[in-house]
């Protein structure tokens, strides 16, 4: 251990290119890590409390406003808790455009982190604006991808941001199938784009760095499908579980630096949720495409660099722009656009992959169909301790760096979970203590 | 679409309150039936912007601004000369908005020769509710100008 008692202190007290409003503490004794804690402090939105009383059917609507990024999400797994709680399935065309909308989503949420707030890490930028002015090509390509993927939405959807046509059971509305079709020139182009972005981002620099994570992530019932909009829970060591028995695996806790509850596996501790862990527990089921794509970007054998997330978000993409080509060629019009169900007391559970990770959501609701409670547990308040626990690794084997060089990096290592802070508050400023 | 050299884009949300304005005043041009002009109403999506003013010779956004002013005030600011001013970018942390489309569309070398951003002070934005009466005459206002600006 080292003897050197000498001070330094780095400070952000404002984190950049997140999402919500956040900060981050780093004590450093000498050598040693003395603490490291990821403080949130956006103010907590309370949605769980203000559902209460309401109809069932406004949950997908109310939640989808915890996020912009996300709406896709919040919107899906409330649809499937309510639709769990009712006794109903939803299969066939109308889990087709389900999982078509979300993929709409992963396009837009990934596109915006990969090439306006990840990237300009890796190539020394400031910002994406000031990376754009010398990487134009590579902008360019990002904006037709989340173009598509706006249009994705809006054409099941609604509207590209907050979509107005999901409801509990389905759609209000079924797109035609020709409406669909017309999407495709777009979406094969991107497709195409998306393999040169995932090659694109295979090239950067990537700093050392393996953890060992326990994974956690959905996996769907079929075993060919990668996982998005449902599955059962499963992780890296072991758990293998229904959406309903998520409360009976993981916990959640307050911690006094933090507005968002810090999650982990009960008797173990931190887990990891998101793309690292979608695609290394699921990517055999990943299209020969994107699989191929894995394999020459050097990842084929998986990943835990957290700073090589960008390549796998890559991957991802690709497999969206793939998969809604697959789910517009299998689309077929629904004979009605949503199954209905009367109201029943009863529990609810439902889960699916926001970009960011695994989002659940469970409502207990009454006879006539209103919310008694409401619990939404979102991909950031669990990843927060895997993101300290990083941190703590890569600050104390690199605690040579100049503090400018160590807080550039403890921020790209956060960036790396594209955390979405407004969503978890229930977050950015980054501070080096070093004593 | 129109590919009229003139497009003026009002942006907002018609249900929450002042955040209405920029549509208001689109509206009201719209009545005007100004020539040579398209008239749209957008979400504000930065791509969306990028790619609705893209060949243009002269764009005019107006949005609700918050910048500490009273309720109806209007700014206009060049944004082909320069960034907006810091009290008018990004109030989200959460989503890029019409600074960051400004930003995004210099950088890449897409903005339209002249750009003018119209701010109309805000500060009501409850669910549900109209727009006040301030902003709403300021929308007004804003459609007369850029009408007056279009013609030259």
């Amino acid at each position: 251990m080292s003897t050197d008692n000498s001070t330094r202190r780095i400070e952000t007290s404002y984190l950049a290119r997140v999402e919500g409003e956040g900060a981050m503490h780093v004590r450093l004794r000498g050598e040693e890590v003395e603490a490291v804690e990821l403080r949130i402090f956006e103010p907590p939105r309370l949605f769980e409390a203000l559902l209460r009383g309401r109809d069932l059917g406004e949950a997908p609507d109310i939640t989808a406003r915890i996020c912009g990024i996300c709406p896709v999400a919040y919107q899906t797994s409330a649809c499937q808790a309510m639709e769990d709680a009712l006794g109903i399935e939803v299969e066939g065309p109308l889990r087709t455009l389900r999982r078509l909308i979300y993929c709409g989503e992963w396009v837009e949420s990934h596109c915006l982190h990969l090439y306006m707030l990840h990237a300009p890490d890796f190539l020394g930028y400031e910002s994406g604006f000031a990376m754009a002015r010398d990487h134009r090509e590579v902008v360019e390509r990002g904006l037709r991808a989340k173009k598509a993927g706006n249009r994705l939405i809006e054409t099941v959807g609604g509207r590209a941001v907050h979509p107005i046509n999901v409801r509990v059971g389905g759609f209000y509305k079924a797109p035609t199938r020709r409406a669909l079709e017309e999407l495709r020139p777009e979406l094969e182009r991107c497709r195409e784009e998306a393999l040169q972005t995932v090659r694109w981002t295979a090239a950067l620099e990537f700093p050392e760095l393996e953890r060992d994570y326990e994974l956690v992530c959905l996996r769907s019932e079929r075993g060919d499908e990668y996982p998005i909009d449902r599955g059962g829970i499963v992780s890296s060591r072991g758990i293998d579980v229904a959406p309903a028995e998520f409360d009976a695996t993981f916990e959640e806790e307050q911690v006094p630096h933090s507005t968002a509850l810090h999650a982990r596996v009960r008797g173990r501790g931190a887990y990891l949720t998101g793309p690292l862990a979608r695609f290394n527990l699921n990517r055999e089921r990943l299209s020969p495409l994107a699989v191929e794509a894995a394999a020459e970007a050097g990842i084929g054998a998986g990943c835990r660099n957290p700073f090589r997330s960008i390549v796998v978000r890559a991957v991802e993409i690709l497999y969206a722009f793939d998969e809604a080509l697959r789910l517009i060629d299998a689309y077929e019009e629904p004979d009605a656009p949503a199954v209905e169900a009367e109201p029943r007391a009863a529990v609810g559970h439902g889960v699916s992959e926001a970009p960011r990770g695994l989002l659940y959501h469970r409502y207990e609701i009454d006879a006539d169909g209103r919310i008694v409670t409401a619990r939404i547990v979102p991909p950031t308040s669990q990843n927060q301790r895997s993101i300290e626990e990083d941190l703590r690794e890569f600050v104390a084997a690199n605690t040579a760096l100049p503090d400018e060089d160590l807080r550039h990096r403890c921020e790209q290592t956060i960036r790396n979970y594209d955390p979405c802070i407004s969503c978890s508050t229930h977050f950015l400023k980054l501070e080096v203590e070093r004593l | 679409m129109s590919d009229a050299r003139h497009l003026f884009i009002g942006i907002g949300n018609p249900l929450r309150g002042d955040d209405a304005a920029g549509l208001l005043a689109a509206q009201a041009l719209r009545r005007r039936e100004p020539a040579g002009v398209e008239v749209r109403e957008l979400e504000g999506e930065p791509v969306d912007l990028i790619e609705a003013w893209a060949g243009r010779e002269t764009v005019l956004v107006a949005d609700a601004v918050c910048s500490g002013g009273v309720p109806g005030e209007v700014l206009r600011v060049d944004a082909a000369a320069g960034p907006l001013p810091a009290e008018l970018a990004g109030t989200s942390t959460h989503a890029l908005g019409l600074a960051e489309a400004v930003e995004l569309a210099r950088a890449l070398e897409r903005l339209p020769a002249r750009l003018v951003v119209y701010g109309i002070e805000a500060t009501s934005f409850a669910a549900g509710a109209e727009a006040g009466a301030e902003v709403r005459a300021a929308a007004e206002h804003v459609a007369a100008a850029a009408a007056e600006e279009l013609a030259n």
